[in-house]
């Protein structure tokens, strides 16, 4: 279980690192796809160590723990958001909020309809 | 009972694990016996969450929801940016490389179309409200994006306290609006492939709201939808303070 979990945290800071050494390279006080580099850190090491057999349960187990705890995260982290004030921030907040929103769905739909017209 | 009030402060983390664990318990029952399951447990509960971060904020007065609450302080770490991260790296376990690095230029296209659309519709807004300086808009667009490519972008061109505190919330706003309305308009949209999920990540671009929204429609869509995304705060604090902020300073004269 630790083999995995270990191997998770590996690809996390590797990727992390990525993330803020491109944020400085282009000069940005901000992390520049951290997540999406550990991402694929973990897709490739995956699939490396499948490849040597070294992947069983146990291993998977690790990662998969985290896999699943994803909601529960997801649900804290919405109970601790500054809901209040997003709410009393005012009119143009709460519409520079909403507004762009539904149009960004509109534009969802348009761009998949280009790209997969057969549908 | 003070004795069990001073183990429920020092434990928050496991205070927030029985939590969220009730929590998901409760709403996993009222969605299948009250509601048929026509709405999932997992959009119950988060839309739950949002209301009780709300009353933890009028009590408490401060800026984390709930968590300001003493008890319930272990929701911030729970939900903090740490565990959402390395949580959405573990849900890449179940994506596929090969549909990622399809769908790629897609993910690109939608990234740059989300980052100019949330900020030229914040900037409009902000034009009709009364601002009429390049540094506020910009900010304000900045904020439409998300709530730290707002204060970002405030910060590297001076922008007021107020104008900044404004972007962040509007950032927040999106977030919990990208939330509510993403598993009421997945079907009507199209969102039922990893590839509709990666243009619609990299189009919201707010990693919570993403990340949230897809958990609630379909849990298998989270690692594609959270693969764009982690790219779009980096964009646009990278864009909006530069490319952005020069157009609208030529074009305010």
């Amino acid at each position: 279980m630790i083999k995995g979990l270990a191997l998770l945290a590996a690809c996390f800071l590797l990727g992390m690192w990525c993330g803020a050494l491109l944020g400085t390279w282009l000069g940005i006080d901000a992390n520049v796809g951290g997540v999406g580099f550990a991402m694929a850190f973990l897709l490739l090491s995956k699939e490396y160590v499948t490849s040597k057999g070294w992947w069983n349960g146990e291993v998977a187990f690790g990662l998969d723990f985290w896999n699943k705890l994803y909601i529960p995260i997801v649900i804290a982290m919405a109970a601790s958001l500054n809901v209040k004030s997003a709410v009393s921030a005012g009119l143009l907040a709460l519409l520079a909020g909403t507004l762009p929103v539904l149009l960004a769905f509109g534009v969802v739909k348009i761009l998949l309809k280009q790209v997969n017209p057969e549908k | 009972m003070k004795e069990l009030e001073i183990i429920l402060d020092k434990n928050g983390l496991i205070v927030a694990f029985l939590f969220v664990g009730i929590l998901t318990w409760a709403t996993d029952v009222f969605s299948k016996k009250a509601l048929n399951g026509r709405i999932p447990g997992s959009a119950l509960a988060i839309g739950l969450a949002l209301v009780l971060g709300y009353l933890g904020g009028v009590f408490a007065e401060g800026e984390q929801g709930l968590a300001d609450l003493s008890y319930f302080k272990g929701l911030s770490i729970l939900g903090g940016s740490m565990f959402r991260d390395f949580a959405i790296v573990a849900t890449a376990t179940g994506a596929s490389f090969l549909l990622i690095r399809k769908s790629g230029m897609l993910g690109l296209v939608s990234l740059v179309l989300g980052i100019g659309l949330f900020f030229g519709f914040g900037v409009a807004l902000g034009w009709m409200m009364g601002y009429r300086d390049a540094i506020s808009l910009c900010t304000i667009g900045a904020g439409a994006c998300t709530y730290i490519v707002g204060p970002v972008t405030g910060g590297a061109i001076g922008a007021s306290s107020e104008v900044i505190a404004l972007s962040i919330g509007t950032g927040v706003v999106k977030t919990i609006a990208v939330t509510i309305l993403t598993p009421v308009l997945a079907k009507w949209i199209g969102l039922n492939s990893p590839g509709a999920a990666m243009a619609y990540g990299g189009i919201m671009g707010t990693s919570s709201g993403v990340a949230a929204g897809l958990a609630a429609t379909d849990p298998t869509l989270v690692p594609y939808g959270a693969v764009t995304a982690t790219f779009y705060t980096g964009l646009g604090c990278l864009i909006c303070p530069s490319l952005f902020y020069l157009i609208l300073s030529t074009l305010l004269g």
